[in-house]
């Protein structure tokens, strides 16, 4: 952990891009521009998001480049606020999993005894109930708003990054290192922050990768059930759901939208898997 | 042979006590509701009275323990209430439609088990081969494949253009067996591609692990062929790793069986809970997520026990 310095980073950064098999490469490739097109959404959009602009289901045209959805809205618009939106709203929600976890897998390791067992139970509760079923009683009793989504998914999520970071942070937190740490006489914020942590960020940044694709595949599939994100935001779940009735004429507009969502999810798991091959240390 | 009955029992015990919590969570669910049942039913315009009335007849006056204690026994008896919407009874709405679920589970794990095993073996054998990697790519990609997209595709292909296989799934209880399969078959397929990957990733690497031990090094010495080596010395000892990967991946079925109905509008309770969801008819949500966590919380009650029993070193304690 001696290179965290921002030149090293990007020096080691750049040879292991060199080295990576075609597959990482690709996925590198592929969430770059994803990322762009989220970023620069309103400048390569050629209507607004929720722009009524022609009539229902208008076929591929010069002006309609993938032609219109259910209520006329360009399909090519909403594709492209779709990144903006679907992949946003799966980053804020796993970034919130993750400092819920994280910490509370944290705290259950330094502290251990107590606090270890209360958390670790309430885990075990939450993780008896299948995920997406636990998200559809939660979303039927507070109702199908953004922030509600964002929370009921953080939450229930958070429950296995709990389980990783207390994992492998107990297995930190008997090393020698954190013993002198202790007789030194440092708090446990210190020994969580700057002992452990940093010790055990290359496991939690490969299951941060990991993590996205299943609540990025869980809100995908919420919305697609009419349950996750709601009109007129465009989001690629519901953008399936509004065009799906044209799959049984043949027209594969529908798969645009689920392909997105696919190709993103290979992405980051072809990156994930590099990334753990690597870290194990096992050479080819 | 009495520690590993020792074992079992607490397992199991704890499955039980875990089957009690989920039962409160979703009981739980109810009261947090905002606003009340009876006037969300009756309406705005309800005098207090018929309120009262009928707060009454649903048992809502009763103190929230005695309430838990009549939802939970009334579900032991099959009475699961009656649902807001259309106020039928909710077992009889729920009994069909669980039976097409499992109906369309079971053949999804039919199509997928032997398949995945099959790829697994075959990734494990030639490891870190062209062949090994090819799988690891294909399998990887169709993990991150969302149902709907895998649906879809199948939809295109089998439906749209072969036109041999109907996109929707209409089955009824006057359906025979034959047209209930043809019925299926694109539900099924789709679902099974969604966990074979699952399940023949998690083979490959339970058989890689047993691979590195030393009796396999010792029978790869007396010269034994790699497939001999495999089926004679290996697979025995795989069989706990691998059933618990199938069992586990039953449990995962669980959740994709929602999204497989709603693409083919199967009259599973998969659609039944997202209807309900949209409608928020809690008391049909509840029934229905009870019934999943108990299938969940008994799966992986399973998956633990079969683990345990064909644990040489947990039956043959020293």
């Amino acid at each position: 952990m001696t290179n965290l310095h921002t030149p090293g980073i990007i020096r080691s950064g750049a040879s292991k891009f060199v080295s990576a098999p075609m597959s990482a490469k690709f996925g590198i490739v592929i969430i770059t521009l994803y990322a762009l097109t989220a970023l620069l959404a309103p400048h390569l959009a050629r209507y607004g998001e929720a722009e009524i602009v022609g009539t229902q289901f208008e076929p591929w045209s010069a002006a309609f480049w993938l032609g219109t959805d259910n209520l006329g809205r360009d399909m090519f618009t909403r594709l492209i606020f779709g990144a903006r939106n679907t992949i946003g709203i799966a980053l804020i929600t796993t970034i919130l999993a993750f400092s819920i976890g994280a910490s509370a897998g944290l705290a259950a390791a330094t502290f251990g005894g107590w606090t270890d067992q209360i958390l670790s139970r309430l885990v075990d509760v939450l993780m008896s109930i299948p995920q997406l079923i636990f998200a559809l009683l939660l979303l039927s009793i507070f109702g199908t708003s953004i922030p509600t989504l964002v929370i009921v998914i953080a939450v229930l999520d958070s429950t296995r990054v709990f389980r990783l970071t207390r994992a492998i942070a107990i297995n930190a937190e008997v090393s020698d290192y954190v013993e002198v740490a202790r007789l030194r006489g440092e708090g446990p914020i210190w020994i969580m922050t700057r002992e452990i942590l940093p010790n055990i960020a290359p496991t939690l940044i490969a299951e941060f990768g990991l993590r996205f694709c299943f609540v990025f595949l869980l809100i995908s599939g919420l919305s697609f059930l009419g349950l996750g994100i709601q009109p007129p935001t465009a989001d690629w779940g519901s953008m399936v759901r509004d065009t799906a009735t044209l799959i049984v004429y043949g027209d594969i507009t529908p798969l645009l939208p689920a392909g997105a969502i696919a190709l993103l999810a290979v992405s980051v798991n072809l990156i994930v898997d590099w990334f753990l091959h690597s870290a194990s240390g096992l050479k080819e | 042979m009495t520690s590993i009955l020792r074992i079992i029992g607490q397992r199991v015990a704890l499955g039980a006590l875990t089957l009690w919590i989920v039962s409160i969570i979703i009981f739980a669910g109810i009261q947090l509701l905002p606003g009340d049942i009876a006037t969300e039913i009756l309406g705005q315009s309800a005098t207090p009275e018929t309120v009262a009335a009928f707060r009454k007849s649903l048992g809502l006056d009763l103190p929230v323990h005695l309430r838990y204690l009549r939802w939970l026994g009334g579900i032991l008896h099959g009475n699961f209430g009656t649902a807001l919407a259309s106020g039928r009874d909710i077992g009889e709405l729920i009994a069909p439609r669980l039976f097409n679920t499992l109906f369309l589970a079971l053949s999804a794990a039919i199509i997928s088990v032997p398949l995945a095993l099959l790829g697994g073996i075959v990734a494990a054998i030639n490891r870190n081969t062209f062949i090994d990697r090819a799988i690891n790519v294909v399998t990887l990609s169709s993990i991150s494949f969302p149902e709907f997209f895998v649906a879809y595709i199948l939809i295109l292909i089998f439906a749209v253009h072969a036109g041999v296989l109907p996109s929707l799934s209409d089955v009824d209880s006057t359906t025979s067996f034959v047209d209930r399969l043809t019925a299926i078959a694109l539900p099924a397929l789709t679902l099974a591609v969604v966990v074979l990957a699952h399940m023949m990733r998690m083979t490959r690497t339970s058989i890689v692990n047993l691979l590195g031990n030393q009796y396999i090094e010792t029978a790869r010495l007396k010269g034994l062929s790699e497939w001999r080596v495999l089926v004679r010395h290996a697979l025995p000892n795989a069989w706990g790793p691998i059933a618990t990967v199938v069992v586990l991946n039953m449990a995962y079925l669980i959740t994709g069986v929602v999204v497989v109905e709603v693409v083919f509008v199967y009259p599973g309770l998969g659609q039944l809970i997202v209807d309900s969801v949209q409608k928020r008819d809690i008391p049909v949500v509840q029934a229905c997520s009870l019934i999943f966590a108990a299938t969940y919380v008994l799966l992986n009650l399973t998956a633990d026990v079969l683990s345990i029993v064909t644990n040489p070193r947990l039956m043959h304690p020293k």
